[in-house]
């Protein structure tokens, strides 16, 4: 058995001309909860159907659980819980009907079936709306609905695309909560998404942009070698200041946040706060400036930016 | 057994979806029933009242007669009446009316010697066309063929009521006995030929629908990562609709009978039989379908490419018999055509299923020969 649930080399998908994923390596080890981060059309939801089996790759290799894809998909299935971008239950049928209809499919027997459906509709407090119609169901209620048929099976892996886009904080939290356990039964999670504050929860993530890797390792390893520096800049007149100094070559973004404007430098400058300061003298006198430990966000700034329409 | 569990899985779901979804529910029972009271009573090959102009150049005593006993024929309503036949013609080219009948000034004249070439008729065969003339001529808009052959019937109409002298016609030299119809009723040709109309559509649409529906609506996505197999899917899908097919059969027969008192001469065993047979035909074209339409709009447009010549060349309206080689060809491919021929034997001519082989046969070969075609075409997966 390989520490590894999921191996992909130079997976690559095109669509006529177009190049979804781009010669993607990463590697998700078991037990873990593995992100993909990356902004709208990056190829996040490409490369989870890649990985499920769903599409099969132009190019590269994938092994998922020790089976090689695409050729042994079907001894896969059991194995292996997805939960889609969209919600793809049956909106006419109920939260139980949905759930029956999951476990029926997965070949659960009668008794285990119940039992499995009431202790899902108690975890996912929805119990109480059991008969009500899936189509009616608020954007929350239905990810959590998701959540408990992509997970009804016990597997081993979970495919999440984007699972709390439609999510206010509060429910985040708990949607995190319920990941965690289910990670701590042994299962391991690949999660997509393009919150930075979800991402840092992952153990570790894949920084994904226009189809290619640009990016992997722990949030705290990204953070630490990211290759530029964080200031952030206060005082008056920040929009001004804001087109000078994205002007600057070594600037590599500039984001006003508030009160401070948050300025990426290159890593070659080794004194930040003087460089900044040598440059615009007249305006950055006054000022007071100062180094911050980097953000997630910088590193995802950081590393993408190319951008892809 | 996993396997059985998986398609009885799908079979159930989609009965709560179809039985949840109220619109198609109703389609279900209302479509044929509607179809049945509209086709039954609309359609009529035997042609009545139709309104036509006269010109009576005469005007006499025996015109009047003559026009008094073409319109108790009750195949043409005297609507219009015009003194020069242009004025009838321009009448048929406006429309107003679909014939005109113009007697000549010398009718009275002309139908004399007429009597007198009849009372003759056994000595001499080669009597002179002075005698013979007809009595009147009917212009006729001929561009409905249907109209303008009831017309031509008139061509021979019997004349005793118009004086007490003999027939004027010669004898019949076929007799023709009529079964299965005596009356001569459309709607007895025309009930049964509904089921097989009806079926087309809801059998094929339903079917290619709903599979499309589940590819557009994302749910295929979560269903190819289950175990679940392309073929016990497409099973599962088709199952209730045979039920659905079954039941929209019992209506438009129960109801012809009852309606139209369409007669049920064949066993109910057979009618099932072949209901199956073609149900079984028209759903494997509904996963044919749905394997090539993206959308459940391309679905219904992909079903009318084929509910068209299903009625037009399936013998439905017009009699196979009529149409030309090509067509007939297309039509064999269809198997609403073997169909309507199966339904009609067993219901009006107490016919059975071996006795109707071909036609059988046909049905199944095609329903095998679909379902491979389908679940080759059906792949598991996004691509
Ligand atoms: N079936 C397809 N045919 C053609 N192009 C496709 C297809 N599926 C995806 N793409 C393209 O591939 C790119 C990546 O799409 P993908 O859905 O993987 O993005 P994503 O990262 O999931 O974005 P989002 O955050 O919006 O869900 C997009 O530009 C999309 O247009
Ligand atoms: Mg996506």
């Amino acid at each position: 058995m390989s520490e590894y649930a999921i191996q992909a080399k130079g997976l690559t998908r095109k669509f006529g001309d177009f190049t979804a994923v781009d010669n993607l390596n990463i590697n998700v080890p078991r037990g873990k909860i593995y992100g993909f981060l990356g902004p709208n059309g990056c190829g996040k939801s490409t490369s989870i159907r890649l990985l499920t089996g769903l599409l099969t790759p132009t190019q590269g290799s994938v092994n998922v659980l020790d089976l090689d894809l695409p050729k042994q998909v079907e001894a896969l299935r059991l194995r292996i819980g997805y939960m889609t971008q969209k919600f793809s239950l049956y909106e006419q049928l109920s939260i139980e009907e949905n759930l029956r209809f999951i476990a029926q499919v997965f070949g659960l027997d009668r008794h285990a079936q119940r039992k499995r459906i009431e202790e899902l509709l108690s975890v996912y407090e929805l119990d109480k709306r059991r008969k009500q119609r899936a189509g009616s169901l608020s954007g929350g209620q239905k990810q959590r609905l998701a959540l408990a048929a992509a997970t009804l099976h016990k597997p081993e892996l979970l495919f999440l695309d984007e699972p709390t886009s439609a999510v206010d904080p509060q429910n985040r939290r708990e949607f995190w909560e319920r990941l965690f356990d289910i990670c701590d039964t042994g299962s391991t999670i690949l999660v997509s998404t393009h919150y930075m504050d979800e991402a840092e929860r992952c153990h570790s993530l894949a920084i994904l942009e226009a189809g290619c890797l640009r990016a992997d390792g722990t949030p705290q390893q990204l953070m630490q070698d990211m290759g530029a520096k964080v200031v952030e800049v206060g005082g008056e007149g920040l929009r001004q200041l804001k087109e000078v100094l994205t002007q600057l070559d070594s600037v590599i973004s500039v984001a006003q946040q508030g009160v401070h404007l948050r300025v990426l430098i290159k890593d070659l400058i080794t004194e930040p706060i003087a460089w900044l300061r040598a440059q615009v003298p007249e305006q950055m006198n006054t000022r007071d400036i100062k180094l911050v430990r980097p953000s997630l966000e910088d590193v995802f700034v950081n590393c993408t930016g190319e951008g892809r329409q | 057994m996993k396997m059985l569990n998986r398609i009885t899985a799908v079979t159930y779901k989609e009965c709560i979806e179809l039985m949840r979804d109220r619109v198609t529910f109703g389609m279900v029972v209302m479509l044929p029933l509607v179809q049945l009271l509209l086709f039954g009573y609309a359609i009529n090959t035997t042609v009545r009242d139709i309104p036509v102009a006269i010109v009576d150049q005469a005007s006499t005593a025996f015109s009047h007669l003559l026009i008094d006993s073409v319109s108790a024929t009750q195949v043409v309503n005297f609507t219009e009446s015009y003194f020069t036949p242009e004025e009838a013609m321009q009448a048929i080219t406006d429309g107003k009316v679909r014939a005109a009948l113009i007697i000549p000034s010398d009718v009275t004249n002309r139908y004399a010697k007429k009597l007198v070439a009849a009372s003759q008729q056994g000595e001499t065969p080669q009597f002179e066309y002075s005698l013979n003339r007809p009595i009147g001529q009917w212009i006729v808009d001929g561009s409905d063929t249907t109209i303008a052959s009831t017309i031509k019937q008139l061509r021979n109409m019997p004349m005793i009521n118009l004086t007490d002298y003999p027939k004027n016609q010669t004898a019949a030299t076929f007799e023709v006995v009529q079964f299965y119809n005596p009356e001569q009723r459309s709607a007895v040709n025309i009930v049964p030929g509904i089921v097989g109309i009806i079926l087309t559509m809801t059998m094929i649409m339903f079917t290619s629908i709903s599979i499309v529906r589940e590819q557009e609506k994302g749910n295929l996505e979560l269903l190819i990562t289950t175990p679940i197999r392309s073929i016990e899917l497409m099973i599962g899908k088709i199952i209730p609709y045979i039920f659905v097919g079954l039941v929209q059969m019992g209506i438009i027969i129960g109801a012809g009978h009852l309606f139209f008192n369409v007669p049920i001469n064949g066993s109910l065993w057979q009618l099932l039989l072949v209901t199956l047979l073609f149900i079984a035909a028209s759903l494997v074209l509904g996963l044919i379908l749905s394997t090539i339409a993206k959308t459940q709009m391309q679905a219904m447009q992909l079903t009318f490419f084929l509910m068209l010549p299903s009625i037009l060349l399936s013998g439905f309206m017009f009699p196979y018999e009529g149409m030309p080689v090509a067509a007939q060809w297309i039509a064999e491919v269809l198997p609403a055509t073997h169909f309507m021929r199966l339904i009609r034997g067993v219901v009006l001519r107490d016919a059975n299923v071996m006795g109707m082989m071909n036609d059988s046969l046909w049905l199944l070969g095609f329903t095998i020969l679909g379902l491979i075609v389908a679940s080759i075409r059906f792949k598991k997966s996004l691509d």
